[in-house]
């Protein structure tokens, strides 16, 4: 079982950060899009832009999270991958774990890399800026476990990316109002509850996603 | 429990059931609605507007309650492979999000003379937003399902994880903001003078009933649609 685990994890990060399943640059720029949408929409007052800035990153952060939704699991599904895996014996449990971590790494480092320049154009800096990327570095864990699991769930339904955000925007909710929350009060205990839902959430993906892969594949 | 796996058996039963619920819940409901609009007295702090108690109080719990039935019809689906249970899911989803819009409403509407606004972002209001888009979100996936014929232990998964987390978002929105009032009734004990606890007791009785009822009726109509798919299916083989 220990010898897949490291050709699967290869495989996924070949896949989803080399750009084999689209470009994974491409829900970058559009989290930097929306940054740069909001302050045409509310006006480029300065102090207004620095006290709502982390709100609008993590929202933007949300909205670019369902970009990459119809190409973690569908592709996969539709290929006969899982079929080869279970012939072999590789629970789906565990392409879906290794599929949540290969996710994170090519979504959330690079995520956190954007919010840089997203900071930069929003006005936003020093104490705050830390406590977006430690918020962003607590949610995004369980970010890419909800996604991989909206995947699994919509993988083999031709629903779009419609489906997939109203499936994913209500299980976001808590991880948006700690993470978010903790830029307004004290600052540690939202980053900590924050990364304790994120746990929580990474804890069930796997089975989750793995008994839909399995209800998909048997139809 | 799996002496209603049989379709037949369980139709005879919904089909008996079906209409005294409804009727019985209605006029429960309503009576206690009456009640509670022309006979109850005014409240002394909120005055009339308390009236909007009865229906607000048993559509919020009925909300909530029905994602509990979800969770559990959707648990005896996954473990037990029960035939009833996921088209048992399925139905309570459209009332249940119907109740929970109703509850959003009467909130609204009590909230604009109470509070003076339609809406506060407030903790409780919140999460039965939540709760709602959560209802809208489950019914999606279940027509996508049903659309392209995929299995309906998809739609389980995802009832179990929407339970899951249900408490979770609940618990983190009343964190982030809350104006509502604590609970006024709890197991044991009530802060509500009994002129308001029972018929609204009643009313909640009725509101139950009523939901059982639509519940009964949309299981029948999904079986039904189900029959007769496989008649038309059947036919087009024979022919």
């Amino acid at each position: 079982m220990t010898g897949v685990i490291a050709p699967l994890l290869l495989r996924d990060l070949a896949l989803l950060a080399g750009g084999r399943r689209g470009n994974p640059l491409l829900p970058l720029l559009f989290f930097l899009a929306v940054a740069m949408l909001f302050p045409f929409a509310v006006g480029p007052d300065a102090p207004l832009l620095a006290r709502t800035g982390g709100g609008v990153i993590w929202v933007a952060a949300l909205l670019a999270a369902i970009l990459p939704l119809d190409r973690l699991v569908a592709p996969d599904l539709e290929q006969g991958c899982f079929d080869q895996w279970a012939l072999r014996g590789i629970a789906e449990e565990l392409v879906i774990t290794i599929r949540v971590l290969a996710h994170w790494l090519s979504f959330g480092p690079p995520l956190m890399l954007a919010a840089l320049p997203a900071s930069a154009l929003l006005g936003i800096g020093g104490d705050t800026l830390a406590r977006v990327e430690l918020g962003l570095l607590a949610g995004t864990p369980g970010l890419a476990a909800i996604g991989v699991l909206i995947a699994a769930l919509t993988a083999g339904l031709r629903g779009g990316a419609a489906l997939a955000g109203l499936l994913l925007i209500p299980l976001a909710v808590p991880l948006l109002i700690f993470g978010a929350g903790a830029l307004a009060t004290g600052g540690a205990s939202g980053i900590a509850l924050c990364g304790a839902i994120s746990l929580v959430l990474v804890a069930i993906a796997p089975f989750a996603g793995g008994a839909a892969v399995r209800a998909a594949r048997e139809g | 429990m799996h002496g209603f796996a049989n379709p037949t058996r369980f139709l005879r039963l919904a089909r008996l059931l079906t209409g005294p619920l409804l009727l019985v819940g209605l006029s429960v409901a309503g009576g206690a609605m009456a009640y509670g609009l022309f006979a109850a007295p005014a409240e002394r702090l909120q005055g009339e507007t308390v009236r909007i108690l009865f229906i607000h109080v048993p559509t919020a719990w009925l909300g909530m309650g029905g994602w509990t039935a979800i969770a559990v019809a959707s648990l005896a689906e996954l473990v037990w492979r029960h035939p009833l249970a996921g088209i048992a899911a399925r139905a309570v989803a459209v009332p249940g999000a119907v109740f929970t819009a109703i509850c959003l409403l009467t909130g609204s509407i009590w909230g604009r003379p109470a509070w003076g606004t339609w809406w506060v972002w407030d903790g409780r209001l919140t999460s039965m937003l939540v709760l709602l888009f959560l209802y809208l979100a489950y019914i999606a996936l279940g027509s996508a399902v049903e659309r392209e014929g995929a299995s309906s232990r998809i739609l389980a998964i995802f009832g179990l994880v929407g339970a899951v987390n249900i408490p979770i978002i609940h618990y983190s929105v009343l964190w982030w903001n809350s104006l509502h009032q604590a609970p006024s009734i709890t197991i044991g004990k009530s802060a509500m003078a009994p002129e308001f606890l029972w018929p609204l007791l009643i009313a909640l009785a009725g509101f139950s009933l009523l939901f059982g009822g639509v519940v009964l009726a949309r299981m029948r109509m999904i079986l039904a649609d189900a029959q007769a798919e496989a008649r038309l299916r059947r036919m087009a083989e024979e022919a």
